[in-house]
Formats: C-alpha cells, sequence, structure tokens
C-alpha cells in the first residue's frame, strides 16, 4: 500500500524525523489558512500516488496566502498522469543548501533489507551514477546499529564531526525504525536536504507490505486500485483489465499468464488476467465471470489445474453461476487435477464437454472468439 | 537418488488437524511419503491417520529422527512455526502458506542462513521427488518417477508442465517449487547446482516468470551445467507495469522483460520454449540425443 506524501511525513515525525511545517488540506481557503498560520512562502503540492509530480506542474510557489489560494485552486483541478488532485500539502519553503537521497527497500535476491544512499539527490536515483550510490545490506538480526550508519555517512562523503554528519545518522536510525516497525517494503527521502544546520526530508514516500495490513491498524488506509479491481481482491482474486476479447479466469498466476500466452500464440486477444488463485468457491467464481462478462468478452476459457483447488468444487460453482444468471457467450473449459472426474461430471449436466489440454481449449476459445 | 527429499526423508506435518493440513496429510500418505509425526499446539497426545500429533516440534523430535518440515499454518503464524522447525533442527522446511509478511520472510530466511537448513518457499506448491516423497499439495497422479528436474517459481504452471511431460511418458527426478514470494529460501541456482550434481537428473526443466532477475542470474550458472536446460518463461504477452497476480510478477523500468530473460537464456545454451506445451517435445529431443 503506497501512502501519501503527507502520511509519510506525519509517520516520519513521529519517529523523530525532521520534515517541514505543514498541513494537508483539501480546498484553497484551507491553504490559504496554513500559509497564513505557518508563514508565507510556502510550497504546494499535490498529492497523488506517483513520482513526477515537479515535471507535471504539480508543485507550486507561493510567497503570500492570497497566492497559495490561487495556486490551490488551480492544483485542485489538476491530473496527474491520470490520476486526480484532490489532496494538497502546504509547506514551508525551505531553505535548501544541499540535496541528498536515502532510502531502504528489500533486496530480494539477499532476503535482507538495503540502505540506499547518496550525497546527490533531488533527482531520480536511476539517473545518479552508480559509483556515486552506496548500497548497505541490513542483516535483520543485527538491525541499524550507530556504526552501520555511520559507516554510511563516511561513505557519503559527509564528516562525523559536523551538525549534518550527526544528524544524518540520527536520520537512516529513524528510516530503519520505521521501516521494521512498520513493515514497509519501502521507505525513500528524495530530497533529503541540508537546510542551514539542519537535515530535513522534504519528501516522504512510503509503501507498506499489504500482507502485514493486519497488524498494522494504526496506519491510515490508501485504496489504489479500481473500484472492480478492489471487488475482485476482497475475493481472493487478482484482476486485470487488458484491452481484446476473450474473458480469462485460471487459478494461479504463472497459469494464467501462460494461458495469456497461448491465447495470443493462436491469433487471439485476452481481454483480462483473471488468477482465482487457490480455492475459489461459489461466490468467488460468480464474481468471477461476472468481472469477465463485464469486459464484453467474445468468448470465455476457463483453465483449471486443480492442486488445492479442487475440480468438483470449481465445477459446482460454475453451473450454479450457469443456472442462475446464465451466461450470454461461449465458455471453452479445461478441468484437470483433484477431483476431475467428479467436476467433468457436473460440467456435463450443464452442456460443458471439458477439455484435458490447454492448448485445444486455447484455440477453440480463439476461433469461437472469432466466429 | 533425487535432490533434497527422497524415499528415506521423515516428515513432520505442521497443523497437521486443520483442515488443508488433514486434507494434504492424507494425500501425501496416499504417495507414500513417510509422515512420522504432526504437531498442533494443544493437541498432542492426538492421533491423525495413524500418526502421533505433539504439541511442538521439540517433543516431536524427541520421539522421531525428523528430516523435514511441511507447514499448512496461516499467514500470521507461520514464522513462528518456521522458526520453531529450524530451531529444533529440522533441516528442510517447506512453507506452503501464502501472504506472508515481507518482514516474517526475511526473519525467517536469516535464521535458516545461521543453522544452515533448506527453506522452500513460501507461497509454493512444494517439492517432490517422483515415485519416493511429495512434501506439499500437488495433485498426486501426475507425477511420475524418471530422469527429468523440475525447477519453477510458480505452482499450477508446474502442474501443467508436469501433467504434459508425464501424459508423454516422461518421468521426473525431482520437481521444486521455489515459491511465488519476493523473498524465498532457494534460488535457482541453488536448486540446479543440486540436479547438475544428481545421476538420476538427466535434462532441468526451469520454469520462470517475467519480473526480477532470477532467471537472468540463473543465466550465469546453466552456461557452466553440463546438463541440458529447457525453459519456459510465463508473461510474454503480459502489458508491462502491471501486477500479474505473483509479487514478482512485475515488469518496471525494463527490468525483468520477457525478452531480456530469454536473451540471456538462449545466450547461456539453455533451450527456450515458447509456449509451456512445447515444454515435453523439447525434452524428448533432448534426451534422445
Amino acid at each position: 500500500m503506497k501512502m501519501f506524501e503527507y502520511m509519510g511525513k506525519e509517520l516520519f515525525s513521529k519517529f523523530g524525523l525532521p520534515v517541514p511545517k505543514g498541513k494537508m488540506v483539501t480546498n484553497p481557503d484551507e491553504a490559504a489558512a496554513v500559509a497564513a498560520e505557518i508563514g508565507a512562502p510556502v510550497v504546494i503540492k499535490s498529492q497523488v500516488l506517483s513520482g513526477k509530480r515537479g515535471k507535471a506542474g504539480g508543485i507550486k510557489f507561493a510567497d503570500t496566502p492570497e497566492e497559495a489560494k490561487a495556486a490551490a485552486q488551480e492544483l485542485l483541478g489538476m491530473t496527474i498522469q491520470g490520476l486526480p488532485v484532490e489532496i494538497l500539502l502546504v509547506e514551508q519553503k525551505l531553505q535548501i543548501d544541499k540535496e541528498l537521497y536515502l532510502s531502504i527497500t528489500i533486496d530480494n535476491a539477499a532476503r535482507k533489507p538495503v540502505l540506499i544512499a547518496s550525497a546527490h539527490g533531488g533527482m531520480d536515483i536511476e539517473e545518479v551514477a552508480e559509483e556515486l550510490i552506496i548500497k548497505k545490506q541490513i542483516d535483520v538480526e543485527l538491525g541499524m546499529q550507530g556504526f552501520i550508519a555511520r559507516d554510511v555517512v563516511r561513505k557519503m562523503g559527509i564528516s562525523l564531526d559536523t551538525p549534518h554528519g550527526k544528524e544524518l545518522v540520527k536520520v537512516i536510525t529513524a528510516l530503519y525504525k520505521i521501516f521494521i516497525q512498520k513493515d514497509a517494503d519501502l521507505v525513500e527521502i528524495n530530497p533529503l536536504v541540508f537546510s542551514g544546520d539542519k537535515v530535513i526530508a522534504a519528501d516522504a514516500k512510503v509503501t507498506i507490505d499489504d500482507e502485514a495490513l493486519y497488524r498494522q491498524k494504526d496506519l491510515p488506509r490508501v485504496e489504489e486500485r479500481t473500484a472492480t479491481e478492489k471487488a475482485a481482491h476482497d475475493l481472493g482474486l487478482s484482476f486485470v483489465e487488458l484491452d481484446g476479447d476473450i474473458g480469462v479466469m485460471a487459478n494461479g498466476a504463472g497459469i494464467t499468464m501462460g494461458t495469456l500466452d497461448a491465447l495470443s500464440y493462436y491469433g487471439g486477444k485476452p481481454a483480462n488476467f483473471l488468477d482465482a488463485g487457490g480455492g475459489t468457491g461459489e461466490e468467488g467464481t460468480a464474481k468471477a465471470l461476472e468481472l469477465i462478462l463485464a469486459r464484453n468478452p467474445k468468448a470465455i476459457i476457463i483453465n483449471i489445474f486443480g492442486g488445492i483447488t479442487r475440480c468438483d468444487d470449481v465445477a459446482n460453482a460454475f453451473a450454479s453461476v450457469k443456472k442462475k444468471t446464465g451466461i450470454p457467450v461461449p465458455v471453452v473449459i479445461r478441468l484437470v487435477g483433484t477431483n476431475q472426474e467428479a467436476g467433468r461430471a457436473i460440467l456435463k449436466e450443464v452442456g460443458i464437454e471439458a477439455y484435458d489440454f490447454m492448448q485445444d481449449a486455447a484455440m477453440k476459445a480463439v476461433e469461437l472468439s472469432k466466429a | 537418488m533425487a535432490i533434497i527429499v527422497d524415499e528415506n526423508t521423515n516428515l513432520v506435518v505442521q497443523g497437521i488437524t486443520g483442515k488443508q493440513g488433514l486434507f494434504h496429510t492424507k494425500q501425501m500418505l496416499a504417495y507414500g511419503t513417510k509422515i512420522v509425526a504432526g504437531s498442533s499446539p494443544g493437541k498432542g497426545g492426538a492421533t491423525i491417520e495413524g500418526i502421533p500429533v505433539y504439541d511442538s516440534i521439540r517433543a516431536a523430535c524427541e520421539n522421531h529422527r525428523i528430516d523435514a518440515s511441511v507447514l499448512f499454518i496461516p499467514a500470521p503464524f507461520a514464522k513462528d512455526a518456521a522458526l520453531e522447525a529450524l530451531e529444533a533442527g529440522v533441516k528442510v522446511v517447506v512453507v506452503i502458506t501464502e501472504h506472508i509478511p515481507v518482514h516474517d520472510e526475511m526473519a525467517v530466511m536469516a535464521y535458516a542462513k545461521r543453522v544452515d537448513a533448506t527453506v522452500i518457499g513460501p507461497n509454493t506448491f512444494g517439492i517432490v521427488s517422483s515415485g519416493k516423497c511429495k512434501i506439499g499439495i500437488p495433485p498426486n497422479q501426475f507425477f511420475i518417477p524418471g530422469n527429468v528436474g523440475v525447477v519453477a517459481r510458480s505452482g499450477t504452471l508446474t502442474y501443467e508442465i508436469v501433467g504434459n511431460l508425464t501424459a508423454q511418458g516422461i518421468g521426473q527426478s525431482t520437481v521444486i517449487g521455489m515459491g511465488g514470494d519476493r523473498v524465498v529460501g532457494l534460488t535457482f541456482i541453488d536448486v540446479l547446482k543440486q540436479f547438475e550434481k544428481d545421476p538420476e537428473t538427466k535434462a532441468v526443466v526451469l520454469i520462470g516468470e517475467i519480473g526480477g532477475d532470477a532467471e537472468e542470474d540463473a543465466s550465469m550458472y546453466i552456461k557452466e551445467m553440463t546438463k541440458p536446460v529447457v525453459a519456459y518463461i510465463a508473461g510474454k504477452t503480459a502489458p508491462p507495469g502491471k501486477r500479474m497476480g505473483h509479487a514478482g510478477a512485475i515488469i518496471e523500468r525494463g527490468k525483468g522483460t520477457y525478452q531480456g530473460k530469454v536473451q540471456a537464456l538462449t545466450e547461456a545454451g539453455a533451450r527456450v520454449a515458447e509456449l509451456p506445451f512445447e515444454v515435453p517435445g523439447i525434452i524428448k529431443e533432448i534426451l534422445a540425443k
């Protein structure tokens, strides 16, 4: 779950990591009031879950509360990369002496957190030369010890005998604490700025592990998915809309991708990716078919290789949905695996002969989509 | 021979009294797996399918030689259960559970490394040394003994390909699911190295998918292998930037693309099948040489 910048900064603040004075607002009058309260000049930042806000014109400066109001008015009408701007962050404009980069994320191959730091921040980290980036894997059993943070600061070329050096050690320590305690996938500060003697997080990008949200009850919730994708997710389905005309349902991400590949190979165009996961019952199957039908496909392919999924469960669910709602387009089903004979018998009763092999089912579905 | 597990592997089932634990215990027994114990806190002393149930893995280890454990434990408790098995000295821990928080996974992997144990998964179907031992959830009838090693990131796609191999009479030495999560215990290279050493394995099937760089890393080792490798990479037609179910299967910033993986594998000398059902044909061709 990605968090808005203002949420990330609230989190930073709670862990003693310095952020600019500021407040989240949702209308121009509030923006003016906050500018008056914290004192102009201010910066007004669009809160959208996308990078490149600056380049898209989503960040404005104002020298007076009136200017802040006008800027807010303009920003609140914008869309950035398809996302409407509905929330703004109004903050004191910082004196920026130097911009740095700092983040902690997960190094999948090493199976460890990795601290990434650079004395050259402010731009996209991918654009910074490799030799200017410090990467330090962190042993989770050891944690972020002082010596690790100090050595990273040394490698950044910043003296430990300066206020900046000492502050940076504290910032790194706080950032790691947030990363661990909040089950983060990513905590990123770009830029982290030197402002006078202070070190301040001018931006905050925080992503929380979706699987750990159940134990992060005090964090605010941000919904990034479309309503359709959310409905699917709540039923344990993984659904992505594509632009073709063959509806696809399979069980498992890999086999679903394999099904898309096979359809494309035979000249068909998938309308969606739908992974029904490990154990979808009648409700899930009904919802899956509803999502697929909403894409107005010309044909549907259901490709099930049952392991933990039982073929008779899938067949029962499908038969029941077919009887209740009818399915207005031809359906091709490939059904093998756990309890396959029972599943096939159930499908026969509703007039469907299941296929043994994916290639035959895929070819048939492509043929039907072109009929 | 086979790799990691065989007919002598003594297994403990963690969470044996749950619905999935019970169902798959029966399936594993039917396949011939030597399940010597189960564990379920508070249910110690019970017997399930003739198998003694213990309150803890330590208690099971006091009464049996345990070589491997398998977890049918809900995600919030999986870290505790995996660490319990590792701490008790179990050297192979198979974590079927999906949706485990990634920080828990990192903690388990760090400890596993310290005690020099193998974790298979999380979010895996498990491991099958065909005809000898099945630990996990794949359907029994699709796994027959033979000389092809299979290593995969994805579950049902593995059934698809192994099912096709079996349908054409091509058996398998060992089939391993590394798991679909970002942080898992094994790498392709860990497994390929073992297949390379295993006298029973004559060829290897590698089943990958878009996203990440595990297949590119594997290619580095495939160059050195004497045994032939056939690969299939799922997701050729997936649009960039979209999550395709597995946390790993996302293509971003030009990394982990289908083309990049195919190129790396091909340059390393692997044969890449364009579709999953082409794999048996290529394997037959290679083994006939």
